[in-house]
């Protein structure tokens, strides 16, 4: 038999790009970049868990959400009441009017805790919360829109406006939210100062992890008949039916899963970044998003990861030479993105890069060669 | 639930869909026994295809009845009539381009249906002998490997035929089965259909009257979304109407 061969061939060959990425990201980053750069890139990465949703979602299912700022938002608001709470304690904020409630609260003349802030006291029930409230949200959405077959464009329009709602909810309700400040000067976690830059490494170590079981977590979904189906869905959703499926509970599912990203994501950038706020809610980051996903190749998990990361460096890199431009620069990429390679990193990867590396290949001496060009390519790209 | 009308695998009564005022299919009722073939002609527009439409659940009924083996199927969704024994194959081939020979019939095959049942589902020795069986009737057992996108237009037919095939339907829906193909491959579709219309129970829409010949048990005639006339094809040919709007053309 030729298969087994084959197969083993390509999953040695995944494997390889996934061991590239694990070094790149747990060994080569740390390295060389100071704390200040390497928080940055922890930042980027908690961008990749949106993207690699996005990827399952969108790249596989055909359904391109343009909320998942809301999603993020959502994981990031979690863990930062939580966090909040835990340094607006009664001794710590004894010159407030009401003492043992978050600052913004005691500005906005609220006295008591509000009923659906009391549960994040308890951090076992913030780290469900990130996950559970996202899935809810997507799931009550999916129900609403998937059932009643509402898709394409549609779909994404309503997600853009549930976007908006959520930020203009957020802003209006300072009170309970912290408003357009978002929730800030979070401290510690569980008595744990997050601002050192220990704490710093640490948790950068904990969002590769992280990132790390979420990749192959969508690869054995994408792997499993399920993946296949959201092929067929994207191509031909009628026939799917008549396939005998429930097209509407598969599109639910992968919602919620790339909701349930997102919030990782979000809760972690929280944790990384010390504040959450509505800026990252909105329809504009929502957009950004799928650019992360779409520069990086919306059919590559990986390419999400390396289109997160990539977009994100230049944003930096952008606004701090050129703010007022960075918008103009991000439309310009999508526009490319789109017109000129569709299939992003990715796809420029596998169609440029794999002959040249398959040549490489067959002496492993010259592996180091590859990575080289491989990072060349993508900076340039 | 009237115990005559289980008798027949397959009774629609008063079967009437209006699209904004016009109705396509009216007041339609036919029965068909377990194991018959029956093929409906008619002129275009008679409504034929939303006939099919609206036994698969494609369409919604606005009046009437269809029962399958005594389950009424106007007030289920697609995937349940399916699940309940109903196969339907369209006009163009409708197929999933993206994914391979293999792929494609796995996905039909009935198992693993549900979102957990799809994600633990394995490729074993059953589903694996299936596919191949299958694909051997379709004359595809060379091509599991390949795209589907990048079959000729009658192998996409026959593809679609074996995605019904592996999932054991008790009722055989057919849209023109041999339209658009060459004259071998339409010779090689109708031989393929007498093998596997033998143990199921089939409706198939076709305007090709040498194929209506070969296969028909009984024949029902349509015209302007009602039964014009039905019966062997013998009888329908001899039909007076039925010369005057379909056969005399």
């Amino acid at each position: 038999m030729k298969k087994p061969s084959v197969i083993g061939l390509l999953a040695s060959r995944e494997a390889f790009y996934y061991l590239l990425l694990a070094l790149l990201l747990a060994v080569v980053f740390p390295l060389v970049f100071d704390a200040f750069r390497l928080n940055l890139v922890g930042k980027y990465l908690t961008y990749a868990f949106v993207a690699i949703g996005l990827v399952l979602c969108w790249g596989y299912g055909g359904i391109l959400s343009l909320g998942q700022g809301v999603f993020f938002g959502l994981g990031g608001y979690c863990m930062a009441m939580f966090l909040k709470l835990e340094s607006s304690s009664p001794e710590a904020t004894s010159n407030q009017s009401t003492p043992g409630i978050p600052d913004f609260m005691d500005w906005n003349q609220v006295t008591e805790l509000p009923w659906f802030w009391q549960p994040f006291h308890s951090f076992s029930f913030t780290v469900i919360a990130v996950l559970a409230v996202p899935a809810i949200l997507a799931f009550v959405i999916g129900v609403a829109m998937f059932k009643r077959r509402v898709g394409g464009v549609y779909f994404a329009i309503i997600t853009q406006a549930i976007a908006a709602i959520v930020t203009i909810l957020i802003i209006g309700q300072q009170g309970f939210t912290g408003g357009a400040n978002g929730i800030t000067d979070l401290r510690t976690l569980m008595g744990w100062d997050i601002r050192s830059n220990e704490a710093k490494l640490v948790l950068y170590y904990l969002c590769v992890a992280l990132l790390f079981v979420c990749l192959l977590f969508a690869r054995r979904i994408l792997g499993s008949k399920l993946g296949r189906i959201l092929v067929a869905m994207r191509d031909k959703e009628d026939r799917v039916r008549f396939s005998g499926y429930d097209v509407a509970s598969f599109k639910v599912f992968v919602f919620c899963i790339a909701a349930m990203f997102a919030g990782i994501g979000g809760a972690l950038f929280t944790l990384q970044v010390g504040f959450m706020s509505p800026s990252f809610v909105g329809i504009v980051p929502s957009i950004e998003m799928v650019i992360f996903c779409a520069v990086g190749g919306r059919l590559s998990l990986l390419g999400a990861v390396y289109g997160a990361l990539l977009v994100n460096a230049a944003k930096t890199s952008f606004s701090e030479s050129f703010p007022e431009l960075w918008l103009y620069a991000m439309g310009a990429l999508f526009i490319g993105v789109v017109l000129a390679f569709p299939n992003g990193l990715a796809g420029l990867y596998r169609r440029y890069l794999m002959p040249w590396e398959r040549h490489l290949r067959r002496r492993p001496a010259q592996r180091s060669g590859v990575e080289g060009e491989q990072v060349v390519k993508e900076e340039t790209a | 639930m009237s115990p005559v009308n289980d008798d027949f695998i397959l009774a629609v009564e008063g079967l009437t869909v209006s699209f904004d005022g016009f109705k396509a299919v009216n007041d339609l009722s036919f029965y068909l026994d377990p194991q018959e073939i029956r093929v409906i002609i008619g002129p275009n527009g008679a409504g034929k295809t939303t006939v099919l439409d609206l036994i698969c659940g494609k369409t919604r009924a606005t009046n009437g009845s269809i029962r399958f083996r005594g389950r009424e199927l106007t007030r289920m969704k697609e995937h349940q009539i399916v699940r309940a024994g109903v196969g339907r194959k369209f006009q163009n081939p409708s197929i999933y381009e993206d994914l391979t020979v293999f792929e494609n019939l796995e996905i039909s095959y009935p198992s693993g249906r549900s979102v957990m049942g799809a994600l633990s589902f394995r490729r074993d020795a059953r589903v694996r002998d299936a596919v191949e069986e299958v694909a051997h009737t379709i004359f595809l057992a060379d091509q599991l490997e390949q795209r589907a996108e990048l079959l000729s237009h009658g192998q996409k037919q026959w593809l679609e035929i074996g995605m019904l095939l592996i999932q054991k339907p008790d009722l055989l829906m057919l849209d023109e089965p041999v339209a658009g193909m060459s004259v071998s491959e339409r010779k090689k579709t109708a031989e393929l259909l007498r093998v596997i219309t033998r143990n199921h129970s089939v409706l198939v829409i076709e305007h090709d009257m040498q194929f209506v010949e070969d296969i028909a048990d009984r024949v029902t005639v349509m015209h302007q979304g009602k039964v014009l006339s039905e019966g062997s094809l013998e009888r329908v040919k001899s039909d007076p109407r039925v010369i005057e709007v379909y056969l005399g053309h």
